[in-house]
């Protein structure tokens, strides 16, 4: 009983997964101390540590990059085209000569940003969703009525129907690639949270059936209270995952959005259209599918095992091990 | 006794190769991959061209035209002409006469009936036909005997092959379509898949968009074609995929439409199992300058129509730069290779049409500048161009294309040097090439300041083709956005050209005008700058033989005559 | 639990007949025309003609109205008719496609079959591997087994199907020649011979399709199992003596396969959806080819009825995962 660890419930585990805004400001020192634990499990997670730093190193890459590799992405240089390796450009150009390495770092703001925009919004609207239906019974039949027609819903068309309402507006609003993002991330957000919704609600109908749950609502704890603090912590794990896949998704839905003349305009480097420009060129420069390929693949594992890592950090049972 | 065998060997391959050619379907199948693939085998239902070379196979017209665009017989006995008096003196009827050796592939004679009925099948208001515009401006259609079919015009036409002539317009069996008229045309499913035809093969089964299999027509006119006993017409995936199963596996033997980047398809054939080529017809990938204002502050009803000049693009100073900054062969080398030329025309063919201008081929950025400075355009603090508070930017849009993508990149890099700034955008091509007059994003409503896209005509007479250029045929909400003049060219003196064009009889002053009017788009207005001329590209195998790519007809126009070569 | 069977079957009908309407009423507003393909030879006036030959002059509540008759008397009566040999739908119009100008209904019955084996039998191999694999990372974790099984799901699942299926054809269709690269819908299983064709085209496209189901699936698997073994149930199971076996494969496994139920209930109407850029990349043209040819044409009757059939499958499976929750877990009640 030495380790404070061992004092921390199921109860308390809850308030990790709560914003800290949401609990009360009254006791800081305790809250902090179990922060300070979650970092230490996470640290001691050897996959999760590596993954962190990759993942920071990709970020880096993306953002600080083009500040000390100033190639403008967009410049043609058509002398240069179709280079290898060199000092003037490392990972050599594309078919308009292009330089490679100013274009990976573009597509991977873009990218990333969309991933982890996308993703959060469908993972939002999704837990949100899916809390509510297995949560509160009346609203169950609707919100699942709601789900299935998104599920049913033929995505292509909405997509161009979004795009063709709301790109003008919206690029008038904001500007033409931040509108452009906006409706990107809502586009790819806003039609993929079913799936989530789905097994959200899922694990809620058999958690609430549970006796900490019953348990809690004898005290009289308020529905609020009871889904941030007993339910949420519980469906973290299929959360996570899906979040983890989401951001795969994402980024391979933009290329695709951006094939079918939705997503960014064309000079807009991002890396899932790099990957489907370069294909039918496999063959003679592999080097143009290998790397935007192994960016994707590599951010997608690093956001896997740093979910990995807090979902153990954050579990009580195993943080006491 | 080794030498006997050699011997042997040679006295039989020289007795089997010649069987070999001479032979109805003595060599095995023939595979097409179509990667768009054939929706039916009836070309007046679709229009589109995967199905009027998919047709193509079973159906035929009066007449055709060769490689070389030039018209020959199918069905046809001999053409028309003056001077066999096929051709009226007033030039209002044209008179054909039919082969009497052709029957269909069930077996029934084809007749100057079976003319007749495709032709009111077509003409039918109810029935939807895509060709319709080939048989405009015909009065009366009949047939004289079983084996002359007379066609009169309303008006004096000084070329009266359109109907009939071509893969576009081939005859239907009067007998398999007779219940299929106006209303019912969709209908008849069985029918538009299944068409009995004169042409050398015979469907077996269609299933849509996806597999034709067909087999040599029993009752074709030449008895020892086809040599191919039967065709496997396959659809589906992409262009590159397609061109990998001829150049690189050998599953298929020939590939329609594969558009791919050069050192692609360079890498391809290295295999060495085939080889890609390409005919020119007369497509031309080129740019539209939008002369009137596309500014979206302007109220839907008059937005991008003639009542706003273009605020900068009206200058032409400024669109001749544009066009001066463009190096058209890089444009080639890097989009098209062998597939593609460069061009400053409109109409690049015929030969007497085409007209001797070239002025645009080399790039000129330092003129363009120039130019520029000359016409009052001054460079801003960001090295865009503008005067009296107008800044040279501009959005430039064209379909989802990989090809296009990079012009558009190359293009915008260019006038970025002589100070405008592009915007680039790209739209699904079904709907930039659809017509909904709802959608923003169409190349008639042409919401941007330049487009980019190729067309071409059909046959080999381009005065329609010219005659879009109209003021009346500039796309507004009063044609309900549907006008082919997209660029909003108009002046009177075209309009004036354009009817008298109509009215021009001779072939050499037609073209002479023809060359002068498009001239007057291209050079002299820059109101349409042409990028490159473009061949349609399709990889064959090297094992086939026969194939003679047509740009002016159906691309597999003598399917007939192909075998299998010798190996 | 067979009361709320028949509720919510019920309630299906409404939910149905609306999003049919919300489905039709989005294929009208989104832009594209079905004559986009028809090449810009052809002039506006004939274009018009076309449309009208099309129906489309017609206003949209009769068209729908005229839909919802096809779909639900004329095809009934006209599958009747084919089974008994009747003439009740004599002279009535069936689904026509914009596109083809043939039923809809008889085009995706040309397609089923190759959906069916290709998509269908990738999603058993995807889920027969996935759940072992799942299982054994979960009961393993941090073990060899569960790093390499993380890796390769996690690039099955972020390497795009146009990047693998190319890559594929490339190793082992065009260098190694083993397999070929253009699936032949024609071909009939009559022999050994031509069964073993049809393994050889089916090897590749089920391959990059099952990779990618299994990486989904096995992730969900082992969260759920990871979550559940470190329940306390499991150390009293275990504390009364049950063997590791019966621990983990009938305690642990029953009460992790919710969310895994969930997502594979969410995956086989997918599967008769189609499998869009694989099957376009192996050219096995299957529902999800017409799916998207159809999109792209702005084909109004097949793409509407494609996704009603969809959307019907939906509704239908999550009906089913929702009684299988009740029968993983009895606690969970609907009534």
């Amino acid at each position: 009983m030495t380790d404070p660890a061992d004092k921390t419930t199921t109860l308390t585990a809850g308030n990790a997964a709560t914003p800290a805004a949401a609990s009360p400001p009254v006791a800081p020192s305790p809250n902090r101390s179990q922060w300070g634990d979650v970092w230490r499990q996470f640290r001691s997670h050897r996959g999760a540590m590596v993954a962190l730093v990759l993942f920071v190193g990709i970020i880096l890459f993306v953002s600080v990059g083009p500040l000390i590799w100033r190639m403008d992405p967009t410049f043609v240089d058509i002398r240069a085209r179709n280079q290898g390796f060199s000092l003037a450009h490392p990972l050599g150009t594309d078919q308009l000569g292009r330089d490679m390495l100013a274009r990976l770092m573009a597509g991977g703001q873009v990218s990333i940003a969309v991933g982890l925009t996308a993703m959060a919004i469908a993972i939002f609207i999704g837990s949100l969703i899916g809390v509510s239906a297995g949560y509160f019974r009346r609203l169950d039949g609707p919100l699942m009525r709601v789900t299935e027609l998104f599920l049913a819903l033929p995505l292509l068309p909405l997509l161009l129907l979004m795009v063709t309402l709301f790109r003008e507006p919206l690029s008038q609003t904001f500007g033409a690639a931040f509108g452009i993002f906006l409706l990107i991330v809502s586009a790819i957000g806003a039609t993929s949270w079913m799936q989530a919704a789905r097994i959200v609600r899922g694990e809620v109908l058999g958690l609430k059936e549970r006796e900490f749950i019953l348990a809690a609502r004898s005290i009289g704890t308020p529905s609020h209270r009871m889904i941030l603090r007993h339910i949420l912590p519980n469906v973290m794990s299929p959360i996570m995952v899906a979040a983890t896949l989401g951001i795969a998704t994402a980024i391979i839905t933009e290329s695709a959005l951006s094939f079918l003349g939705l997503g960014f305009p064309p000079d807009f480097p991002t890396w899932g259209r790099l990957l489907y420009d370069a294909v039918d060129q496999m063959v003679l420069y592999p080097s143009r599918v290998i790397f935007p390929g192994v960016l994707i693949s590599l951010t997608v594992l690093c956001v896997n095992y740093i979910g990995d890592g807090l979902r153990d950090a954050m579990d009580p049972r195993i943080r006491g091990r | 006794m080794k030498l006997r065998t050699v011997l042997m060997g040679a006295v039989a391959s020289l007795t089997m190769a010649p069987a070999a050619f001479a032979e109805r379907g003595s060599d095995g199948q023939l595979g097409l991959i179509m990667w768009q693939a054939p929706t039916t085998m009836h070309p007046y239902l679709s229009g589109g061209t995967k199905e009027v070379i998919a047709s193509s196979l079973t159906l035929e017209p009066l007449a055709g035209y060769d490689a070389k665009g030039t018209i020959y017989p199918r069905l046809a006995a001999e053409l028309p002409s003056l001077e066999n008096g096929g051709i009226a003196e007033d030039m209002t009827s044209v008179t054909w006469k039919l082969r009497d050796d052709i029957k269909w592939s069930d077996g029934t004679p084809f007749t100057a009936d079976d003319v007749v009925f495709t032709a009111n099948y077509c003409m039918d208001p109810d029935g939807g036909c895509s060709q319709l515009a080939k048989f405009e401006g015909i009065k009366t259609i009949e047939a004289v005997d079983p084996h002359t079919v007379k066609i009169t015009f309303n008006a004096p036409r000084p070329d009266p092959f359109s109907a009939f002539v071509g893969a576009q317009s081939p005859i239907l069996q009067k007998a398999q379509f007779e219940n299929c008229t106006g209303a019912n045309a969709p209908t008849c499913t069985e029918q538009n898949f299944n068409p009995v035809g004169t042409g050398p093969f015979r469907v077996t089964e269609f299933l849509t968009n996806d597999t034709i299999s067909l087999e040599a027509n029993p009752e074709y006119r030449d008895p020892d074609k086809p040599a191919f006993a039967t065709v496997l017409v396959k659809g589906g995936g992409d262009a590159a995929g397609a061109a990998r199963s001829v150049l690189e596996t050998g599953e298929f033997d020939y590939a329609w439409n594969t558009q791919l980047a050069p050192d692609v398809i360079a890498g391809m054939e290295a295999a060495g199992r085939g080889k890609v080529t390409a005919a020119f017809g007369s497509l031309v990938e080129r740019l539209h300058v939008n002369l009137t204002d596309p500014s979206p502050n302007l109220p839907a009803e008059t937005r991008s129509t003639l009542e706003h000049p273009h605020p900068f693009l009206s200058d032409p100073a400024v669109r001749k730069a544009l066009s001066m900054a463009i190096d058209r062969e890089l444009l080639v080398e890097i989009g098209y290779g062998p597939a593609g030329k460069a061009t400053c025309n409109y109409v690049p063919a015929p030969a007497a049409w085409a007209s001797e201008n070239t002025e645009c081929l080399t790039q000129d950025i330092e003129g363009a500048n120039a130019l520029l400075d000359e016409a009052g355009w001054v460079k801003g603090g960001d090295g865009i161009r503008e005067k009296d508070g107008v800044r040279l930017s501009m959005l430039y849009q064209t379909s989802v294309n990989a090809v296009r993508q990079d012009f558009q990149a190359l293009i915008k890099q260019w006038w970025s040097e002589i100070g405008v700034e592009t915007e680039l955008k790209t739209i699904d091509a079904s709907v930039f090439f659809g017509s909904d007059a709802g959608s923003p994003d169409t190349l008639q409503k042409f919401y941007a300041d330049i487009e980019m896209y190729a067309d071409n005509f059909d046959g080999n007479n381009p005065a329609p083709y010219l005659s879009k250029h109209t003021c009346n045929k500039a796309p507004s909400p009063a044609n309900q956005w549907q006008g082919e003049n997209t660029s909003r060219f108009c002046d009177p003196e075209y309009d004036r050209m354009v009817s008298e064009l109509e009215g021009i009889v001779d072939a050499d002053e037609r073209a002479a005008m023809g060359r002068k009017m498009n001239e007057m788009l291209t050079k002299d207005t820059n109101a349409i700058i042409p990028l490159v001329y473009r061949g349609t590209a399709s990889a064959h195998s090297n094992t086939l033989e026969g194939v003679q790519l047509n740009a002016w007809d159906s691309e597999i126009w003598n399917v007939a005559d192909w075998s299998r070569a010798a190996e | 639990m067979l009361n709320f069977t028949i509720r919510r079957l019920l309630l299906a009908i409404p939910t149905l007949l609306f999003i049919s309407l919300v489905i039709f009423l989005l294929l009208e507003a989104s832009p594209g025309d079905p004559l986009g393909d028809v090449p810009l030879t052809v002039p506006p006036e004939v274009r018009d003609r076309m449309r009208a030959a099309l129906g489309l002059g017609e206003p949209w509540p009769i068209r729908y109205v005229l839909w919802l008759k096809q779909f639900f008397w004329v095809e009934p009566l006209y599958w009747f008719d084919q089974a008994f040999g009747t003439g009740f739908s004599d002279g009535m119009q069936r689904i026509i496609s914009f596109q083809s100008r043939s039923p809809v209904f008889d085009v995706i019955a040309q397609r089923v079959p190759q959906t069916l084996t290709v998509v269908g039998m990738s999603y058993v191999v995807g889920i027969l591997i996935a759940i072992p694999i799942g299982i054994l990372s979960a009961y393993k974790q941090y073990s060899w087994f569960d790093q390499i099984g993380t890796f390769v799901s996690m690039i099955g699942f972020s390497m795009p199907t146009f990047f693998t299926g190319v890559v594929l054809i490339i190793i082992f269709g065009v260098n190694l020649q083993w397999f070929p690269s253009v699936y032949d819908t024609t071909l009939q299983v009559r022999d050994w011979d031509s069964f073993m064709a049809q393994v050889r085209q089916m090897v590749m496209p089920v391959t990059v399709l099952a990779l990618y189901n299994a990486a989904q699936i096995s992730r969900f698997m082992r969260s759920s199992m990871l979550d559940n073994l470190g329940q306390d149930y499991v150390r009293t199971a275990r504390a009364k003596g049950l063997s590791e076996r019966v621990v983990v494969l009938k305690h642990v496994l029953r009460n992790s396969l919710i969310p895994v139920v969930t997502v594979i209930a969410l995956g086989l109407p997918a599967v008769f959806g189609g499998a869009i850029i694989t099957e376009q990349v192996f050219k096995v043209n299957g529902l999800g080819q017409l799916l998207i040819t159809a999109i792209h044409g702005n084909d109004i009757p097949m793409v509407l009825t494609l996704t009603f059939i969809f959307a019907i499958l939906i509704v239908v499976f999550t009906l089913i995962a929702d009684i299988l929750y009740g029968v993983l877990d009895p606690r969970i009640r609907y009534d």
